[in-house]
């Protein structure tokens, strides 16, 4: 038997596998598109692909796009599913979690075990990895290279948190011919300024966060948190898939 | 409702765009609630009502203003309807509840303001709500600043008075607020040619203060273990008792109540054993604003309660009765209604105390604290009731939207991961 966590979110739909002892046995990650329907259908050709028969096998839903997979036993949110995926992730009962996702951000509290407190950003994509995915965009670059160059980078801040705003203040600084280490970094420093202070309504000092969602794999956006929220950010590349392994642990809870 | 369109054209409304409202409002009304199952038998007259809303009421204020009567428009709670009914005259709500009306407001008012006072102006000036073109009169109140200058807007189109509610709740307070309801009286008599008398006013607190009655009685039944109404239909209930007339009102809230107390003796229920219930704390919901009720209860949750203006502070507490004399009957209502803890008071710990008496009287699983977009004063309040309830072990959602339907998906997912939370 195996226990299927899928997570469809704005810009990337996650799967992961876990098998009858509940380890991860297989992960896939690919772009949303258009449709969260097709998404869903390619996704069943791949795992049908790998030999496993997502009619068959407990299959939870989450992110945005939970309503859009037809053969998922279960959708819930993907506040409880990260969750519950980044307390697997760190081996542990407590934790406060920052997830940026593709449209939006959440911070969520748990203790036991349990969620006891969450914010979600409103309805803005201020904070969020579409925020760097439309100024990386502008700058010619992918996201994971502008992070890269942020680290060399400096002296330089955005002032707007409107993405349309933010999108001409950065085609104004390449007009007057800004380094673009320099903006890359006003970019960054931008996203991490406002995930801190939204979690400064939950985080403690000094306390410790676990980061999911798709900017993980950016060592620079990891420092500049921690700087930010002078805490340790604790990180992995897995916590990427922190929403769609919450969803398979859920799935391993229920009985077909 | 054809047979109105007459009626609407001498009010000198705009009947195209009009048009455009009544053909919306019965879509949204099935989807919301005429889907749900079970409902009381009583919610057919709410049903009637709507179905005919711009319709029947305000056919029957035209009436009453051949026969003399004169219709006064009011947007606040504060506004003492007794003092109105006294002078043999008639009080209307009329806070916007629709982003139908939101465009028209705008093109006057900043778009920082709230939906609410941007509904209410919009529905005046687009001429698309007949209750607007009716009155005769409007009060207006000093509770936010985008209130007051929005009186002066409308005021500009149509008789204005405004009250200036007191900011604090001192002795001193209380003896202003009189004042301003002895100055608010002498209004009423000179627009409607009736003097006020001690019988009258009494008259006119009894009947007042049955309206609450019969109002608490269907909320008292909300606190049963099976709830046998939604919250949805209790909010109705609520929204709808601005408009009617307030005898009629008392009778069909009692009738309603004698089903729901019938429903609690039978164990019947509208939602499942074990469905979390839902109070929902903050600013006001104007008909036709559904929008976060039926997010709940599409959910999985049961809203059990709404600590709002269009909720518990509209019938929560009584006016003293049998004062002999008008200015002891001025003082009474003046009381009763300073006892409302709205936001725009400091200190406001009255309302903190009612909500965690609140959440535990209706067996609150959790408390979701809605602020309408820009109303500073219920946001600014909601982090001293975000931090109460916490420290009361209650768990609390807090959420800030307005009248458009954009963010329905973001909602639907911060309710749906709170109703989780619950367990």
């Amino acid at each position: 038997m195996n226990y299927i966590g899928i997570d469809i979110g704005s810009t990337c739909a996650k799967v992961v596998v876990l098998d009858e002892q509940k380890n991860v046995c297989l992960e896939m990650v690919q772009p949303t598109g258009w449709s969260s329907v097709d998404t869903a259908e390619e996704i069943k050709k791949k795992l049908l692909a790998e030999g496993i028969d997502p009619d068959a096998s407990p299959c939870v839903a989450t992110g945005y796009g939970r309503v859009s997979v037809p053969y998922a036993n279960k959708m819930i949110t993907e506040i409880t599913c990260h969750a519950m995926g980044a307390l697997k992730i760190n081996h542990s009962q407590d934790a406060l979690v920052i997830d940026i996702g593709g449209q939006d951000t959440k911070i969520i509290r748990i203790e036991e075990g349990m969620v006891k407190d969450f914010i979600m950003n409103d309805k803005c994509s201020a904070g969020t990895g579409r925020f760097l995915e439309v100024m990386a965009n502008s700058m010619g670059m992918r996201p994971d290279e502008l992070c890269t160059l942020a680290e060399t980078g400096g002296g330089v801040t955005i002032s707007s948190m409107c993405t349309v705003f933010a999108e001409s203040e950065v085609i104004s600084l390449i007009g007057r011919g800004e380094p673009k280490e320099n903006i890359a970094f006003a970019v960054v420093d931008s996203i991490v300024s406002k995930v801190a202070s939204q979690a400064s309504r939950l985080h403690e000092k000094g306390e410790a966060v676990c980061l999911t969602g798709g900017l993980c794999d950016c060592e620079y956006v990891c420092k500049a948190l921690e700087k930010k929220l002078q805490s340790q950010v604790i990180t992995s590349p897995q916590a990427r898939y922190a929403g769609a392994l919450g969803a398979a642990l859920a799935a391993a809870k229920i009985k077909l | 409702m054809a047979n109105y369109v007459e009626m609407w054209k001498e009010l000198g409304m705009d009947l195209e765009n009009h048009d455009n409202l009544c053909a919306v409002l019965p879509v949204a009304y099935g989807d919301v609630y005429l889907s749900q199952e079970n409902r009381p038998e009583g919610m057919a007259f709410w049903d009637m009502v709507v179905a005919d809303i711009h319709g029947i009421r305000p056919a029957e204020l035209i009436e009453a203003q051949k026969n003399g009567q004169k219709v006064f428009g009011t947007f606040c709670v504060y506004v003492p309807d007794e003092v109105v009914i006294a002078a043999n005259g008639i009080v209307t709500g009329l806070c916007g509840g629709s982003q139908f009306w939101v465009p028209d407001g705008e093109a006057v008012l900043p778009k920082g303001t709230c939906p609410l006072i941007k509904a209410s102006v919009g529905a005046r000036l687009g001429k698309t709500c007949p209750f607007f073109r009716i009155a005769d009169m409007y009060v207006g109140e000093t509770t936010c600043d985008g209130k007051k200058k929005a009186w002066e807007i409308l005021g500009t189109d149509v008789p204005m008075h405004v009250m200036d509610i007191p900011q604090m709740k001192r002795e001193k307070d209380i003896v202003k607020w009189t004042e301003e309801i002895k100055d608010f009286a002498a209004i009423v008599e000179k627009v409607t040619g009736k003097e006020i008398t001690a019988e009258s006013l009494e008259a006119a607190i009894k009947l007042i203060n049955e309206k609450r009655k019969a109002m608490a009685r269907v909320y008292e039944a909300r606190k049963a273990e099976n709830i046998p109404i939604s919250g949805k239909d209790a909010l109705l209930m609520s929204q709808i008792a601005f408009f009617d007339d307030p005898a009629r009102c008392a009778m069909m809230c009692n009738k309603l109540a004698d089903e729901l107390e019938q429903r609690i003796a039978d164990g019947v229920s509208v939602f499942p054993a074990g469905t979390k219930r839902i109070m929902l704390t903050g600013t006001p919901m104007a008909i036709p604003n559904w929008k976060l009720h039926h997010i709940i209860e599409t959910s999985g949750a049961a809203v059990v309660c709404e600590e709002t203006c269009t909720g518990t502070r509209y019938f929560e507490g009584q006016v003293e009765e049998g004062k002999a004399t008008l200015d002891e009957q001025y003082r009474a209502i003046a009381e009763r209604y300073m006892g409302i803890n709205c936001a725009c008071f400091t200190p406001n710990s009255g309302r903190v105390d009612d909500i965690i008496r609140l959440a535990k009287e209706y067996k609150v699983d959790g408390v979701i604290d809605v602020n309408l977009k820009f109303c500073c004063l219920y946001d600014t309040e909601g982090y001293t009731v975000e931090a109460a309830l916490k420290e009361a072990g209650i768990p609390v959602l807090g959420i800030e939207t307005d009248y458009a339907d954009e963010d329905s998906e973001q909602l639907k997912t911060r309710i749906e991961a709170f109703i989780e939370m619950l367990g």
